[in-house]
């Protein structure tokens, strides 16, 4: 499974989490290192470059916030760890470049599913795959054109632009500042009726339900999140 | 005073206040000489130098020394502060550095001249309020002053020795000091004077040769020791009342002065305030507004307003009434405020004046019983008196009118003349003389007496046509009409002023009234500070404004009409007026460069606010006329503040209660919600280490946790609803999203219930925090959940309902108890026996917590078409968005 030889970065004060996650990930098959603190994952990212680092963003020296354009620099994905009320963090997380977050307290099985998911994108990324399956629904990115059990599916210019915006990050959070900015423009970066919108008609286009959506999740006050089939 | 009587030996409340102020404040110590050149600053020093010697550390803030060696020679001892420099109309001024004083923080300061009034542009008018404010700050201040810079004595003083000064220092700066007498012999000074060792400036020296003359020295001396002596006395007597050692009191006196526009009424107020201290008993200046005052001169209104501000200053209480004549208004106001003393003055008038008037003071000697009254003599009136009065606007149309009157009469007379003949027609004249004097006033009644009369007799009085007159009635009949508009006139001008004074009177009365009215309606602060200024600002005719204290500092809370500028000086007043609870500002004798004059809404809670006016022409925005009416609006400003005050401290109260009672609670639900899941995870634990492989021991130590999980989320939410912390980021919502991410999230809850939805894709956008609703259906769905049994059905249900939108939960559990649905809502509110599903009862309260502040309605209800109860949300109008044009482009 884990496909990528190089290590994950679990960087935590707490050495019990850090212990729990740690025994995950090696259950899993991942290679693990550890951190208890900013400076010394920094040095650890550089001098090992890691695949993947898992952050907790309440750390004893610095805002766990700061780390993460660090990280990106190195080349590192990066699965941010936050408290659940603390909506505004995540976005600023996602905002700063973090491929996704998980809440605290948090799930192992949740954990291995989204360190799984960075892990296949970072692959992705490196080959730009142009076409993506989801169940019945194929997307080509390249041509423009979504087919759903065969069937062309048309779309207005905006809708497609979400749907491509989400495809393109299959699996991840997109956020709601991020699909208006790069769909609408910064003239419409607050009008998020626009974007709810525009996801009831790919919804309605694209859900086997509408009202029960189980390819465009909602992840409250954050963004949306195209699901995968595993 | 009955000394058995138990209130005789207790303190007397305001004496324990003053000597309480007095703790922690500066000392003043007064040198009192009885003329300049006895020695005070010489003494001053000394005893500075003294002080100095035995530890105490002292500085010299400000002394002048006017060249004299040894006077001189005790000033190097000691640290002298430097002065600060003011530039006055190219003059190089120096003054006592307040600031730098208050920062040096010694001792004790050495502040020469007490009666000194300060350079235009400092922060204060007179030195003894800098003095104040150093006594304020906990300095002991020393301090020199001659007798006749007393305000209460400067009558007397000015009446021997015909030289009046013109700084004088209110009495009751000296209540509280310490009074040391520097006396020498009258013999003694002259002789100092003659030896050149006494400054006085040249120009005054020639008015000063008289001043010095021995009878003058000696009564002047007696005068200071007889000063020191009150003041002693004052202090003994105070300090008896604190410690109740109190054997007589005269009680039950109550002194009236009645304050008019004579240039002598001045000395009128200082008596009063003497015969007031002397007998110590409270004093109240009475202004009766008759209606001759719409007929002062200027200068005379100008002195009215100084003679009240004078006795305002002495401490006198204001009174003023409205009345016909001055003798009116003293007898009624003597009765209202039970007055025992009377202090008046009588004017030199003519013997003709007393004889139609009437003379005030022997009427009212005769009428009073019981009350003592002082008459003073006043000063003849000044040449001021015969200046500009304010002129009644003339109006030729209105002699125009009173003749065609005239005319009308002439040509009704020749109508019925042959009727009645000519000598009855002289009544027909009367008609428009009367109706001239009435409708016009005196001097278009008397033009139309004297029309009348020519008319009378050019028109009918034979010879006709000539104005030659044969008989003696016929002239007779010419002056009565004359005199009949003369008499008429003024009769009319007198009924018309007291109409209008009385008018005026209820209008401001009804103003305080309708004042008083508005803002007793009023329930939050914002609003009445707004409405505080619009209304000062309309029934005084100025720009008002409120500030108050946040964050340490005075910010403006309202103003009317607009938010105003404020210079540094303004600020400075505004500071000023918060700090000290004193007027300051134009107008005040304090800070009086500032274009505002602001007053401190003082009530028993403190300064709540400070209400500044000011005139857009840059004028006095309270003119002493409109004094009384302004004081009146202050109060009752306080007084509103006073009361909102009162209700928010009495609402915080209830609210601290119930978050206490809510706190207790919720300590005994963590105490049970707590530890009952930890009691399960710890015994599974234990089992496990002796049987380690047990699915089933695994499966409840997974389920208690997610319990303590929700526990906690529950906790928290809990904590930052009651905390206030909840600041709602409404953002244009889908509600399908938020239902199904909450249907994913309650996954663990709701196993082994179906959950169907029927929410139409349609449904409009609502402005909410998806957040904070998200929680909320979060723990609607997990109560549905726990209150039906496994394989029932929880419905959601979404609905257009009358301009808003509704979502129900409904479920197929026992339902709820009838009449019981909004308790529900309550925190720890649970349906009885509902225990065995766990959970801590803070989810509805949650609900109910997050739904108020998102302005969504939570209800409860039992359904009507099966068992099972239903929890709804209501999303009103305001929180719908309707639908804008598809942005999705072509």
């Amino acid at each position: 499974m884990a496909s990528d030889d190089r290590a994950i970065l679990v960087i935590d004060d707490e050495p019990s989490i850090r212990l729990l996650v740690l025994r995950a990930l090696d259950r899993a098959g991942y290679g693990a290192i550890e951190a208890p603190s900013a400076a010394e994952a920094l040095r650890l990212a550089s001098a090992r470059r890691p695949a993947l680092a898992i952050l907790d963003l309440g750390l004893p020296d610095r805002d766990g916030l700061e780390l993460i354009g660090p990280l990106r620099d190195l080349e590192v994905s990066v699965l941010v760890l936050t408290a659940r009320e603390a909506v505004q963090e995540k976005v600023a997380a996602l905002d700063l470049g973090a491929d996704d977050y998980l809440v605290k307290p948090f799930d192992t099985e949740e954990l291995l599913a989204r360190v799984r998911t960075c892990l296949r994108h970072r692959q992705a990324a490196r080959g730009e795959k142009s076409r993506i399956v989801l169940g019945d629904i194929h997307i080509d990115l390249d041509a423009h054109i979504v087919r759903r059990g065969g069937e062309e599916v048309h779309f207005a210019p905006k809708e497609y632009g979400v749907l491509a915006e989400l495809a393109r990050h299959a699996g991840r959070v997109v956020t709601h500042q991020h699909l208006l900015l790069t769909v609408w423009g910064s003239a419409h970066a607050q009008d998020i009726e626009y974007l709810r919108v525009a996801i009831r008609a790919l919804r309605r286009k694209l859900e086997a339900d509408p009202a029960q959506p189980r390819l465009i999740r909602n992840e409250p006050a954050v963004g949306y999140r195209l699901m995968e089939q595993e | 005073m009955n000394p058995d009587d138990p209130d005789a030996m207790r303190p007397s409340p305001e004496a324990l206040l003053r000597s309480a102020t007095r703790e922690g404040r500066g000392r003043l110590k007064v040198f009192l000489g009885a003329a300049p050149g006895v020695g005070k600053t010489y003494e001053m020093l000394r005893e500075g130098a003294e002080r100095q010697r035995e530890g105490a550390d002292v500085v010299i803030a400000v002394v002048e020394t006017h060249g004299r060696a040894d006077t001189e020679a005790l000033t190097r001892d000691i640290e002298i502060l430097p002065r600060r420099p003011i530039a006055y109309e190219g003059h190089r001024l120096t003054e006592m550095d307040l600031d730098a004083v208050l920062a040096r923080r010694p001792r004790i300061a050495l502040v020469d001249e007490l009666a000194h009034t300060n350079a235009p542009g400092s922060r204060h008018e007179k030195r003894w309020q800098d003095i104040e404010e150093l006594l304020d700050a906990g300095i002991h201040v020393y301090s020199t002053l001659n007798i006749q810079h007393i305000e209460s004595l400067n009558d007397v003083v000015a009446s021997f020795t015909k030289v009046r000064v013109r700084e004088t220092l209110p009495d009751h700066v000296l209540d509280d000091a310490e009074i040391e007498v520097v006396d020498i012999p009258p013999d003694d000074l002259i002789e100092r004077l003659k030896a050149g060792k006494v400054y006085i400036p040249d120009e005054a020296s020639r008015a000063l040769n008289h001043f010095f003359s021995k009878s003058n020295l000696s009564a002047l001396r007696e005068l200071a020791l007889r000063r020191a002596a009150q003041a002693v006395d004052a202090q003994m007597l105070d300090y008896l009342r604190s410690h109740a050692l109190v054997g007589t009191y005269a009680g039950g006196e109550r002194i009236l002065v009645a304050v008019g526009e004579h240039p002598g009424a001045d000395a009128l107020v200082r008596a009063a305030k003497r015969l007031a201290d002397a007998l110590r008993a409270p004093w109240s200046a009475l202004h009766i507004e008759t209606p001759r005052e719409a007929r002062f001169t200027d200068a005379e209104r100008t002195r009215l307003a100084a003679n009240l501000g004078l006795a305002a200053t002495l401490g006198a209480t204001m009174v003023t009434v409205p009345a016909r004549s001055v003798f009116d208004g003293l007898t009624e106001q003597i009765v209202a405020s039970r007055a025992t003393q009377l202090v008046l003055g009588k004017s030199q008038r003519s013997w003709w004046f007393e004889l139609r008037h009437g003379s005030v003071v022997d009427k009212l000697v005769r009428q009073s019983s019981g009350v003592a009254v002082h008459v003073l003599p006043l000063g003849e009136s000044g040449p001021a008196d015969h200046g500009r009065r304010t002129p009644v606007p003339e109006r030729w149309q209105d002699y125009l009118w009173s003749l065609i009157a005239v005319a009308a009469m002439v040509l009704a007379g020749r109508l019925i003349e042959p009727l009645i003949g000519y000598r009855s027609t002289d009544l027909l004249f009367l008609i428009p003389t009367i109706g001239a004097a009435t409708l016009y006033g005196l001097r278009k009644g008397v033009a139309a007496g004297i029309a009348s009369g020519l008319a009378y007799n050019f028109f009918f009085i034979p010879p006709r046509y000539t104005l030659t007159i044969y008989e003696p009635e016929n002239v007779v009949t010419f002056f009565v009409l004359i005199f009949v508009a003369v008499l008429t006139s003024q009769l009319a001008g007198r009924v018309k002023a007291q109409a209008e004074i009385g008018a005026r009177s209820a209008r401001e009365n009804a103003a305080i009234a309708g004042f008083a009215r508005t803002l007793g309606g009023l329930s939050e602060q914002g609003e009445t500070a707004r409405t505080v200024c619009a209304e000062i600002a309309r029934l005084m005719d100025v720009n008002a404004m409120l500030l108050s204290r946040s964050d340490g500092a005075l910010v403006i809370t309202a103003a009317y009409p607009g938010a105003p500028e404020l210079s540094a000086i303004d600020n400075a007043a505004a500071d000023w007026a918060w700090e000290r609870g004193e007027a300051a500002g134009r107008g005040t004798g304090t800070l009086t460069a500032s274009e505002w004059r602001f007053h401190p809404l003082r009530t028993a809670l403190g300064t709540l606010a400070v209400l500044g006016v000011s005139r857009s022409d840059a004028g006095n925005p309270v003119p002493a006329t409109r004094a009384v009416l302004f004081m009146s609006l202050v109060d009752q400003a306080a007084l509103a503040h006073e009361r909102l005050k009162l209700e928010d401290d009495m609402r915080e109260v209830v609210a601290l209660k119930q978050r206490d009672q809510l706190r207790g609670a919720l300590l005994s639900s963590i105490a049970h919600d707590l530890k009952t899941p930890l009691t399960a995870v710890t015994a599974g634990v234990e089992a496990l280490e002796a049987e380690p492989d047990s699915a089933q021991l695994l499966s409840t130590i997974r389920a208690e946790t997610q319990r303590l999980r929700r526990f906690f989320d529950d906790l928290i939410d809990m904590t930052r609803i009651e905390a206030g912390a909840i600041h709602p980021q409404p953002e244009a919502t889908d509600l399908t999203d938020a239902i199904a991410s909450a249907v994913h999230d309650v996954k663990g809850a709701r196993e082994g219930r179906k959950v169907r939805l029927d929410v139409p894709v349609n449904l409009p956008l609502v402005r909410t925090d998806p957040s904070l609703l998200h929680h909320i259906l979060i723990n609607l769905i997990d109560n549905a959940a726990k209150f039906s049994g496994e394989g029932t059905e929880i419905r959601i249900e979404g609905r257009r309902e009358r301009d808003g939108l509704r979502l129900a939960i409904l479920d197929q559990g026992p339902g709820l108890p009838p009449g019981r649905e909004e308790e529900l809502f309550g925190t720890f509110t649970r349906v009885e026996g509902s225990d065995r599903t766990g959970g801590t009862g803070l989810g509805l309260a949650i609900v109910r917590g997050f739904s108020e502040a998102l302005g969504i309605e939570a209800h409860a209800a039992n359904r009507s078409d099966a068992t099972g109860a239903i929890f709804s949300l209501y999303f009103p109008q305001s929180l719908i968005i309707r639908p804008k044009e598809q942005p999705l482009g072509k």
